[in-house]
Order: structure tokens, then sequence, then C-alpha cells
């Protein structure tokens, strides 16, 4: 709508005159302030910092390095690359647990039961938890002397596992802890999905003769798929950047032979604990990449699907 | 959450390096005797800080300021000191910091302020008195940049009754019998192991150390050139990692650190254990400790070079460079180690730096008998650091650990000694 068209009254100056023209800019500047200072500034500092030597200090005095920094990370094959395996790895199990053991809950409680409100309590529990909590409590269930773990499989004739103290069993440990937290989480979207479907042609293909299987695979799962891709989307992001469950049960590094150790670990390490403010935003940079990446896939797969 | 952290400190960062920026010509000028009334004191988590804390009011009742404290775990100190003072913010005023962990990172990035005209300028209080190991490590480049409040010796925590049941009269006066004795308890004992310690690559290295001199070794040799895989280091090595991985608790960890080490030990479930003496109190309050009536104290084992333990300055208390509120800051610090306090502090069980508290009977009268005694051993022969004298301790810890916990967990210590020097070497060269 042009300017003109709007009663002005006699009494406004320029200013308000150049209000009233320029009204999109000046409704959205706030927001658009706010992302500047807050996103696009540490953003950008984030990116110049990664071709610096900063360390130390970030007061003390720093070179530009170009692309010094990120050559060094690509080549190193004994804490990136295998952070970077790691990461993949944990986020990938636990993506797909989650997701099929969530599908599986979610269509145990997607019919009217008795009790239903209650169930549906008891399984969000692990969800409004503290992260940190939850990994001090997992820590003091599995530790391999006194946990309560060892005791259970003891019950049944198991010998006692090392669980998050072994080399080899701590990543493994660790995503079980995850799947324990944040498949309620995976439960709750697909519910949501579900009840927002229609009976009907659920109710066509019963009385076309198809089996229960065949209604979950052919109608079901097609009517939720948007939903599977959201629930996808959300919780691959997140179990990307998991820190709190790794950080809380192996400390700092991801134990002694760095055997949890994500790329957000390793970030974290470099920048608080080595104080190598320069390579450590070089990763940062180079993770946040990796996130946008699977992030941009996703998406143009669930345009695909629908 | 912990996790938005990272995103969260890399923006307080920025924001407070835009501010740094505006404010910085204005900064130093202005501190002096116009600072304020408040005076932000930053602790740790410590018995030292629980007696200061209670002793306060005395403070702030003679001196008129107001004391703002803050208190933190190690970690939690260490990340905050990390985000503020890059930030060159002033409103961190009395730190309390590792002079051994921190303090030449500090030091050499200029955080610390110099307070050698304020140490020398009252001789009631006493400079001279503090010992000279740990205000060598608080002096950086001629210059005091900080005053120690809490010393550590590392001393041998170990099982009166068990010992008795083995028929051993007296704790182990060597490594080889502390060896022996482990093996002999563990075997007749299931369910208890001979000896526990930390095990965690970064944590155990401090504990590791007086092992390490013990054997006649050290982490760099006199023209500054890595020496952990010295064959020296190499027994030391082998022998702390077979101490665990033989006699040890089952399923061991490798990432025990203090609180867990020490869990297992008042827990009833090991006879030795070499740990720092300034925790003895989690082994002698029955509160905490369920062998509390049982533990026993001697000095560090002597091994081929004789019994050489750290006796080191855990933490020391030292001015934020950027404070508006230096004079205030000193007035503190010299309230909180004064001799009064020093001793109070000690007769809580907090050994300190004071070379005359230590000479007062009553410095000591509260510490078990056998404790004071080793201690009093360990200031004599000790090495006043425990671990590599370097500017980025983090990684260099990180690299001189790496063959302890290889050791506990089965590998050869020679190869993993001869490895993790090559890597020290390299980082070596870094650091100059």
């Amino acid at each position: 709508m042009p300017a003109s068209t709007l009663p002005t009254p006699a009494a406004t100056g320029g200013w308000s005159r150049w209000a009233n023209a320029h009204r999109k800019w000046l409704f959205a500047a706030p927001a658009m302030v706010f992302v500047a200072v807050l996103i696009v500034f540490p953003v950008a500092w984030t990116v110049y910092l990664s071709m610096t030597d900063a360390e130390g200090s970030v007061r003390a005095d720093f070179q530009f390095i170009g692309f010094a920094n990120y050559v060094q990370v690509l080549t190193d094959t004994t804490r990136f690359w295998p952070a970077v395996g790691r990461t993949a790895a944990f986020t990938g199990v636990v993506l797909l647990v989650e997701v099929l053991l969530g599908m599986a809950v979610a269509l145990l409680l997607w019919r009217p039961f008795r009790g239903e409100k209650w169930v549906r309590v008891a399984i969000l529990m692990p969800l409004v938890a503290t992260p940190v909590a939850v990994g001090m409590m997992w820590r003091l269930i599995f530790d391999p002397n006194i946990g309560l773990a060892n005791t259970v499989l003891g019950w049944v004739g198991i010998g006692p596992q090392p669980w998050l103290a072994g080399e080899r069993t701590a990543l493994p440990t660790t995503m079980l802890i995850d799947v324990w937290q944040w498949t309620p989480m995976v439960v709750l979207i697909l519910l949501a999905g579900l009840t927002s479907l229609s009976d009907e042609p659920n109710e066509a293909a019963l009385i076309d003769g198809a089996s229960a299987w065949q209604r979950f695979r052919f109608v079901t799962l097609p009517l939720l798929m948007p939903t599977v891709v959201v629930a996808i989307l959300l919780r691959g992001i997140d179990a990307l950047k998991t820190f709190d469950i790794l950080y809380a049960t192996k400390g700092k590094g991801g134990g002694s032979f760095n055997e949890v150790e994500t790329l957000n670990v390793y970030a974290y390490g470099l920048s608080f604990d080595y104080n190598q403010y320069g390579v450590s935003s070089t990763v940062l940079m180079l993770f946040f990449l990796i996130i946008i990446g699977s992030m941009w896939a996703l998406t143009s797969r669930r345009k695909e699907i629908g | 959450m912990l996790r938005q952290s990272v995103i969260g400190t890399s923006l307080a960062m920025a924001a407070a390096l835009g501010l740094a920026a505006c404010g910085g010509s204005g900064g130093q000028s202005t501190g002096g005797s116009g600072g304020s009334s408040t005076l932000r004191v930053t602790l740790a988590n410590h018995v030292w800080t629980e007696n200061i804390k209670k002793a306060l009011p005395e403070f702030e009742k003679q001196s008129g300021v107001k004391v703002e404290l803050t208190q933190l775990g190690e970690d939690q100190l260490s990340d905050q000191y990390n985000v503020k003072l890059n930030a060159g913010a002033g409103d961190l005023d009395v730190m309390m910091y590792r002079p051994l962990q921190e303090g030449k990172l500090f030091a050499k990035n200029k955080y610390l302020a110099d307070l050698t005209t304020k140490v020398k300028s009252d001789s009631t209080w006493n400079w001279a008195d503090f010992q000279p190991g740990p205000v060598g490590s608080t002096t950086y480049e001629g210059k005091v940049v900080g005053v120690p409040i809490i010393t550590e010796q590392e001393v041998l925590y170990y099982r009166k009754d068990l010992l008795q049941k083995a028929g051993l009269s007296a704790p182990p006066k060597t490594l080889d019998e502390l060896k022996a004795a482990a093996a002999k308890i563990s075997a007749a004992n299931p369910g208890v192991a001979g000896f526990v310690a930390r095990t965690a690559k970064s944590a155990a290295v401090t504990q590791f150390s007086s092992f390490l001199y013990s054997y006649g070794g050290d982490w760099v040799d006199g023209s500054g050139k890595s020496a952990i895989n010295s064959a020296p280091a190499k027994a030391a090595y082998a022998l702390y990692g077979s101490l665990i991985k033989d006699y040890g608790p089952q399923n061991v960890s490798t990432d025990m650190s203090w609180p867990e080490a020490m869990a297992i030990f008042t827990q009833g479930k090991a006879a030795f254990y070499t740990e720092a003496d300034s925790l003895y109190k989690n082994a002698t309050d029955p509160a905490k400790s369920k062998v509390s009536d049982t533990v026993g104290f001697a000095p560090f084992p002597a091994g081929p070079a004789g019994s050489k333990p750290y006796n080191v300055p855990s933490w020391a208390l030292g001015v934020n460079d950027a404070s508006k509120n230096q004079d205030n800051a000193w007035k503190f610090i010299e309230w909180a180690t004064s001799k009064a306090q020093t001793l109070a502090n000690q007769e809580a069980g907090v050994p300190g730096a004071r070379a005359s508290v230590w000479a007062d009977p009553k410095g000591t009268a509260t510490f078990p008998k056998d404790l004071a005694a080793a201690i009093a051993v360990s200031t004599k022969t000790g090495v006043g650091y425990d671990r590599p004298v370097v500017v980025k301790v983090s990684q260099a810890r990180e690299i001189v650990g790496q063959p302890i916990v290889d050791t506990v967990t089965g590998k050869d210590a020679a190869a993993s000694a001869d490895a993790a020097s090559t890597a020290f070497q390299k980082f070596l060269d870094t650091e100059k």
C-alpha cells in the first residue's frame, strides 16, 4: 500500500512521515538488531578467530594465519577425526534406536486405555530431568564396583561389566543413557502426529481386510511421515550437540582415552582447558558446517516425502 | 544446560570484548584508594574457604569493607576465570587460584596484579615467614603475584587393621615393601584391594609425581628436554600402573580423581592409598569414612632415590590486575593470610604455608600424630612441583599422564613412555 493513501495528520513532522514511509523496516528493526548482535556478530567473530593463532588469552596479541588452523585440524587423526567418528556414531545409533523405540511406544499409547494418563506421565519423566543430574545418577548405577547395574547382572549370573569405566564400553553406555532420556521426546512428537490423523483411512483398510502390519506400513506410516521427519530433525540436531550427558559421566576430554570425546566435548576442551581459542573456533566452525549440512540434507529429504 | 554454555560463553566473550574496548582508556588510572567498599572475592570449594567464611564478619567489622563472596567447584572456577579474565572484567577482585595449574598462564597474560611492594610493606604480617618453596611458585619473573594459602605433600594413607592382620608391624618404608605388602593383603582379603590411587589421565599426574621423583626421575632433564622416557621414569610408570592393575580394585575405572579413589579407601575397600595430605579429613572424619578409626599415615615410601614426595602450594590468593579495588583486595589477603587465620585454618586441618605456624606446637596439635610426623619429613625432602612446570599445564598433564592409564590398563609401560616422551618433546618445543 503506498504511503500517500494513508491519512496524514496535519501536525506530523518529518520524523513521523519518514517513519510512516519506512514502516516495514521500523517494525522489523528490533528483531534485526537482536539477530545481528546475538547471532551474526558472535558467528562472525568465531569465523575470524578460527583464522588466527589466538591462544592463552584473547586479549593477548594474535596473528591472522588464514586457513592454517583448518589444515591442522582436518589432518589431525588423533583427536579431530576420531571425535567426528564418535559424533556420527553416537548420533546415528541413538537416533535409530530412539525413533524405532519411540514409534513402538507411541503406537502402544495411541488408543485410549485405563490409566493412560499415569502411564504417559511415567514415560515422560526422564525428559523433565536435568541432563547433568541424569548423568550423575547413571554414573552411580554403572559404577563397576558398587553400582546397581552390576548387582542386577549378578542376580542372573552375569559377571560385572566395566560400563562407563571401559575403554570400549563407555560410548555405548552413554548411548544407552541418551536413549533412556530422549526416547520420550520422540514419543511425544509421534503421539501428537498420531492423534491428529483421521480414523477413516485406517477403517477403510480394515474393511478391505488389511492386517495390522499392513495397516501400519501402508496407511499409518505414510500419513505420519512428515511428523517422523520432524522428530528425526529435532532429535538429530540435539544428538549431534550432546554435551551434558557426556561431560557429566566422563568429564573433560571424554575420559582418559578420550573414549566419549565428541566434537562438542573436544571444542570445549580446546577452549576451556587448552585455551587454544583459534583452533577451538576452527573445530566449532567445522562442527557448525556439519550440523548445517545434515540439517539441509534432512529438510530437502522432507520436501521430497511431502 | 551445559551444552549451551559454549555458545553462551562465546557470546559473553564477544560482548565483553566490545565493552572492554570501550572502557579501556579509563581503566587502570582509577585503581587505588578510591575503590568501592564492596569487595568481590572468588574462592574455591575447600575446607579453607569454609573457615574463612565463618570468620568473615570479623574482617568486615574491622575494615569496613563489605565482602561479596562467590564460591565455586574447581572446574567451574577455572571456566569462570577463563571467561572473565579473558574479557578483562573488573568485577573480580580477590581470586583463589592454583599456582601450579594456572599461575604461569595467568601471570604471563598479566591477569595477576604485581604484589611485590605490598607484601613487603608490613613487617608484622611478615612475608619472610612464608615457606620458600610455595613462594617460588607464586613468583613470576621476579614479581610476587600471589600469596600461598594451602600447601600439600603426598603421604601414604594405610589401614592399620589390615596391616596387623597380614602380620606387618609397620607401614612400608620403601616402594618395594609397599608392593609386597599390597600383594599380600589383596591376596588374603578377597574384595579388598591392596592399593588404590588416582587413575584419570590428568588427575593422576600429580600423585604419580612423587613416584617419579623417588625413582630418581623428573619430567624434564637439566637441559629442558623431555625425560619421561628415562629408565627411572619407565620404572616409576610400571610400578604405579602395576600397583593398580595387579593389586587395585576390580574393573578399575580410568576416570578416578581423588573423590573416587578416596571413596574406595574410605569404604574400606583398599589397604594403601597415596594421596595429598590436605585431604586427610575425608578419611578421618567418621561422618565421611567407615575406616576413620583404623586409618594411619606414613611418609611417602622411598624409591631408589629416597623418599621424594612433592611439597607444593595447591592454592594461593591473587588480585585481578583489572580490579579497581586493589587496596581493599590486599587488605583482605593480608587478613586471610595472617598468622592468626593461618593457625585457625591449620587447627581445622588445612596445612598452610607459614613456617612459624608449623613451628608452633598448636599448629600441628589437631593433626593425627603420624600425619604430622609424615608432613614434617615431606617438607624437608619434598620437591616444589607436582606436575610439569609449563604454561600450558593441561596439555602437558594429558601427555605425561598417558603412560599411567596405559599401564593401568595393561599396556607396556616402556613403549608408552617412549611414545609419550616424543609427544612431550614436541609440546616442549612449542612452549618456547
